[in-house]
């Protein structure tokens, strides 16, 4: 009963105290201050890509001669006509394409599925289960490079898109996630669909998956970035050129194992090009992911 | 009422079984592609590092033998040219680690006070701005990066509008230390420092810290991860009280004082997090290595990660390369844990000083 009394009190203060902190630290000077350096700030964080897209327009002399104006004296679309026109790059981009697809379709049903099954299903194991996914999530990635090689040649699987996309397929911090998405919602509607006789595979795909919006963007966002951003994985379980995706086939480019010289221009641009889905990506969902964790504590 | 629960609990118990069943089943892929993909491949590895498999062949098959802690002996205490490049990888790395987690918990922290303020136009922009580099991939940026930092590029030309001359960046494996050390005069190492050694290397090399061109790489690793660390306190500020925050402000603390003594300690946890998380990626830096400097120059960006690799894939040293791999997941976990021991909630100490807050604030508000 003492509690709400004890509450309210801070809110009474509230008004009075902003009015004063406001005026104090609405100073014109200090105002001015904090967005100058707020706008020197944010010119470091986004002065390099837009000299990454000028360059990727210069011819290599210029972009030698003069790296960092932001309009090039001559345009050119040279880079692009050569990754599109005389090099490999098209074919990494859809290897890409095609991987990231299958591994963010397939890790949103999984990790769903299995998060699901972690908060709601009781099962015999259940802890053991969830004990394994936490003490997977503590392996490091770059551990595994020798590991997953040795295991996918074992298996027959190298060098082949099975081999490329099946040891993505799920993600432990995603079925942690999940986990904690559906302990977070009520789960009187699905019992309810439950005593009405659905199965549970039905209530989970008609019901509950549904209810799991927000957390299945946030699934689909992070499986889409990271399998489009993998780079050690292709290394070790491909050595095809016809596999190479589009991080190794710009890694490679990058550290002058396919060309020579600096080419500079060609390089950024591929880069540049690279970027261009997980930026779109961050674009439409920007509200999302800014609010990601604001969203999962409110909840 | 109780009709309901009667029925309910009935239909529980057959619900129950049919639970168990679909328990497994909604599981069953996780189960068997983290078993496959993860725990199969650590098992073998492990085998691997503790074998004479030179590549050729199934490590399983029977022709490879079992060789003790051979590989393991070769690279920490050889003596030869592994040892060596064993323990320069750890120092550069560690040089990296300790640079790249303080810098970019205390950047991604203030970027989160900044943007925090409610009053603030704007604020979305400067959010995105900052938090763009962090969805680029590591492949892209580090392109980018050897641009910029290219002897005539961008970075050079803004430091010589200062009257600067840039170093060669991603071409000089000078260390930053010794380059300081050279400044004021000492160009030599003290005898004490080397005469004696560890892991291969004197403490002298080990105290040359990281090198120009891993320097480079330091700045880069700030600069894509801060956004994301950002995101992390920022979620942490929405449930930072403000009431703690007024009191103090009644209380007549300065901004300063309140950050230190009431905003820092509620973001205690965030904090812990953040610091984890930097010392687990800071260990495996591998994809700016891969696509950047491949170790040069003089072997100074050269981390365990990328060594291991090298080790196994180039050289077709798998024993070598896998024993390099296990070290480096032992040091992360014992990292791991050792964050979590010195972060750890300390109760009473806190509650006595919640307690006293909370005393002031009522002496405050009744005065």
């Amino acid at each position: 009963m003492s509690q709400p009394t004890k509450k309210s009190e801070p809110v009474k203060i509230h008004p009075a105290l902003t009015t004063r902190g406001g005026s104090r630290s609405a100073t014109p000077l200090g105002q001015l201050l904090l967005y100058a350096l707020l706008v020197s700030l944010a010119v470091i964080y986004v002065f390099p890509f837009l000299v990454q897209i000028a360059t990727s327009f210069k011819t290599d002399a210029e972009a030698a001669s003069d790296p960092i104006s932001l309009v090039p004296q001559i345009w050119t679309t040279q880079a692009y006509e050569h990754l599109f026109l005389r090099s490999d790059f098209p074919l990494w981009f859809l290897n890409s394409a095609v991987v990231t697809l299958l591994v963010t379709l397939g890790r949103v049903l999984f990790v769903s599925m299995a998060g699901y099954a972690l908060a709601r299903l009781r099962f015999r194991g259940r802890g053991l289960v969830f004990a394994l996914v936490v003490a997977v999530m503590a392996v490091p990635g770059v551990v595994l490079l020798i590991p997953k090689f040795l295991v996918l040649k074992q298996l027959g699987i190298y060098d082949s898109y099975a081999g490329m996309v099946l040891p993505l397929l799920v993600d432990a911090a995603g079925v942690f996630i999940m986990k904690n998405f559906f302990e977070s919602i009520p789960a009187s509607v699905e019992e309810q669909a439950r005593i009405d006789g659905a199965g549970t595979f039905r209530t989970f795909w008609s019901i509950v998956l549904p209810m799991a919006r927000p957390a299945l963007i946030t699934i689909t966002i992070l499986s889409f970035q990271g399998s489009w951003n993998e780079l050690s994985h292709f290394i070790v379980s491909t050595q095809s050129p016809e596999l190479t995706t589009l991080t190794k086939g710009v890694a490679q480019l990058a550290s002058g194992q396919l060309s020579q010289g600096t080419q500079y221009p060609l390089k950024l641009a591929s880069a540049a090009i690279m970027t261009i889905p997980v930026a779109v990506l961050f674009f439409i969902f920007q509200r999302h992911i800014m609010n990601t964790s604001e969203g999962a504590i409110k909840g | 009422m109780t009709a309901l629960t009667k029925s309910r609990r009935a239909k529980g118990s057959k619900l129950q079984r049919g639970e168990g069943l679909a328990g497994w089943l909604f599981t069953s892929p996780m189960l068997l592609i983290l078993g496959l993909f993860l725990l199969i491949p650590v098992l073998m590895a492990l085998w691997v590092s503790f074998s004479d498999w030179s590549g050729r062949g199934s490590p399983l098959s029977g022709s490879v033998n079992f060789v003790g802690l051979d590989n393991y002996r070769d690279v920490t205490s050889g003596g030869g040219l592994d040892e060596r490049n064993f323990g320069i990888s750890m120092r550069n790395n560690a040089w990296y680690v300790v640079l790249v987690v303080p810098i970019q918990t205390a950047l991604s922290l203030f970027l989160a006070l900044l943007v925090n303020r409610s009053v603030l136009r704007g604020r979305g922009v400067f959010r995105t701005a900052f938090y763009f580099p962090s969805v680029t991939s590591s492949v892209a940026i580090t392109v980018l990066w050897l641009f910029l930092f290219s002897t005539s590029g961008v970075i050079n030309k803004i430091l010589s509008w200062i009257g600067v001359n840039g170093p060669n960046w991603f071409n000089d494996p000078r260390g930053v230390v010794h380059v300081l050390l050279d400044k004021i005069g000492i160009s030599g190492g003290p005898e004490a420092l080397t005469s004696s050694s560890f892991l291969g290397i004197s403490l002298w090399e080990w105290s040359s810290g990281p090198s120009i061109a891993m320097f480079a790489l330091i700045l880069m690793a700030i600069f894509t991860t801060s956004g994301t660390f950002m995101l992390l306190f920022l979620a942490a500020l929405q449930n930072v009280g403000a009431e703690l925050d007024e009191a103090g402000m009644l209380d007549g603390a300065g901004a300063w004082r309140r950050f230190w003594s009431i905003t820092l300690p509620q973001l205690r946890p965030t904090v812990f997090t953040v610091v984890t998380l930097g010392l687990i990626g800071t260990w495996q830096v591998f994809d700016q290595i891969y696509t950047g400097t491949q170790g040069a120059p003089g072997k100074t960006t050269l981390t365990p990660a990328f060594l291991s690799y090298q080790t196994a894939f180039t050289g077709q040293k798998w024993g070598h390369g896998s024993a390099i791999a296990f070290i480096l997941f032992v040091i992360i976990i014992l990292l791991t844990l050792f964050q979590r021991w010195a972060l750890r909630e300390r109760p009473v100490p806190k509650r006595k000083r919640l307690r006293r807050l909370k005393s002031r604030t009522e002496e405050g508000s009744g005065a």
